[in-house]
């Protein structure tokens, strides 16, 4: 059984570099140029649309809240709030991240930052941090956004549904940036030109979270973290629900987003929240391509993908038992199937990273023998 | 000592588009711009080794495919991290319908 080092600065990590896994060429699917520029093609309306109104639901939400405060008739609407901002804006962070959600770049600007700190997620850092999991994509020792690994921490995820963890670490690291630190791993992925801007960026959050809770003693109430910071905490649930579901219980170490990372059918509130990520291996196979166009492209490609969950439920029963199986045995995965319209997987450029995979006749990998469960 | 190299014709790119062209071992990105004017840069990102002929072409921008890193494809500055590093650019002159880079 593989013991596996998710650290960057770890073997694994050197492994990945010696291996050919880092900054590899990944498997696409054939579009026509025609095609894909149609799909590339940017525009500012759908985003402003959802824009206005994710802000303007927050602003409702919020006054009833406040209007309501501190009665128990106010939890509902501090938790839509707090989904909103605790979740919501993470897809909005991910996608004006990206620079693909508005065709104007200021709007995405603008609303990455935003996002960025209702996230605590240090849009300088965060954003080299992307870039690496996008060009290493659940590469072990290279990737540094791998939520499920193996063995899972489902422990570290539960309280993830909490922002616990992530929120906690946000908080701390705003703290050591704005002394004017970088986290070692930091620092492996953010060029020494950007490491100012973390700094900066780090000291006006943390002056705005003090004087948040300098406003919230002197009101003697939590009044202002319930609107600032504790969403992070009390809305974290749904990012974690999607989140979770791109790349759990899917192999490593390969080079083809069809092996490690899955597209779920989802309700429409919960793609408004998400901003469509649940198409997350068309994302991945084409970042380009913006989140309001993803459904079209999923329908351009998938003759050669993988089947797609058909909801949040049906994904969930197909990752947790993989997850409790590699608690004991790491080395399982799940391999999807292919359609028989798509292009196989390509066995001599998975066969080492799938370990002792064996393949079927159209080439696709097993995953490997795992003791009886 | 440079030369004119024949990349390709006219009509090859289109508007507010770009191609692919290798030379000698090299590899460019050939640009049409919405003005019909042409222009050509390195082939790759200077972020990483994502060529730029499958990005896309906005407003005189380049847009990496992989990391949606910006370049301004006319001077080669890098316009939007992750990519720092500005893009080699090389002069295009277009005759007889065919479009002429200086390497």
């Amino acid at each position: 059984m593989t013991q596996r080092d998710y650290s960057l600065l770890g073997p694994d990590a050197k492994r990945a570099v010696k291996a050919g896994l880092a900054a590899a060429d990944w498997y696409h699917t054939d579009i026509p140029r025609k095609d894909m520029k149609a799909l590339m093609k940017r525009e500012d309306r759908t985003a402003i649309r959802d824009t206005v109104i994710l802000f303007g639901a927050m602003a409702v939400f919020a006054a009833i809240g406040i209007w309501l405060w501190p009665s128990w008739w106010s939890a509902p609407f501090w938790l839509a709030y707090g989904v909103l901002y605790g979740s919501a804006m993470d897809s909005r962070w991910h996608e004006c991240g990206h620079g693909t959600a508005f065709r104007t770049g200021k709007y995405n600007d603008w609303v990455y930052q935003i996002a960025s700190f209702c996230m605590v997620r240090n849009p300088v850092t965060w954003r080299w941090s992307h870039a690496r999991h996008h060009t290493d994509t659940i590469i072990v020792g290279r990737d540094p956004e791998i939520v499920a690994m193996r063995p899972p921490a489902l422990f570290r995820i539960v309280l993830n549904f909490f922002g616990i963890v992530d929120g906690l670490t946000g908080w701390q690291r705003m703290l050591v940036n704005a002394s004017g630190r970088l986290d070692p791993e930091e620092a492996t992925y953010v060029p020494e030109s950007e490491q100012p801007r973390v700094i900066r960026i780090a000291r006006i959050w943390t002056a705005i979270y003090a004087a948040t809770i300098a406003l919230a003693l002197a009101m003697q109430s939590i009044l202002p973290l319930m609107l600032i910071g504790l969403p992070r905490l009390y809305g974290a649930w749904h990012h974690v629900l999607t989140g979770v579901l791109q790349h759990a219980g899917l192999a490593e170490n390969v080079i083809d987003h069809r092996l490690n990372s899955r597209t779920v059918y989802m309700n429409r509130i919960s793609r408004f929240i998400y901003w469509n990520m649940n198409f997350h291996v068309e994302h991945h196979m084409f970042p380009m391509v913006p989140y309001h166009r993803l459904p079209q492209l999923h329908e351009r490609i998938k003759h050669d993908l993988p089947a797609p969950n058909r909801s949040i439920w049906q994904a969930y029963r197909e990752v947790l038992p993989i997850l409790r199986r590699q608690l004991g045995y790491h080395d399982d995965f799940l391999t999807r199937a292919l359609p028989r319209t798509a292009q196989p997987y390509r066995v001599d450029l998975h066969q080492s990273a799938l370990g002792e995979a064996e393949t079927t006749s159209d080439g696709t990998p097993k995953a490997p023998a795992v003791p009886a469960h | 000592m440079t030369d004119w190299i024949d990349a390709c014709a006219a009509d090859d790119i289109d508007e507010e588009d770009v191609i692919r062209f290798d030379h000698d071992g090299r590899t460019f990105a050939v640009y049409r711009s919405m003005e019909n004017d042409y222009f050509c840069t390195d082939g790759f990102c200077t972020h990483e080794q994502v060529h730029l002929a499958d990005g896309l072409v906005m407003d005189h921008v380049i847009e990496c495919p992989k990391h949606n890193g910006q370049f301004d494809y006319r001077t080669g500055a890098a316009k939007r991290s992750p990519v720092c590093e500005n893009l080699g650019t090389y002069r295009v002159k277009v005759e007889g319908g065919r479009v002429f880079i200086e390497l």
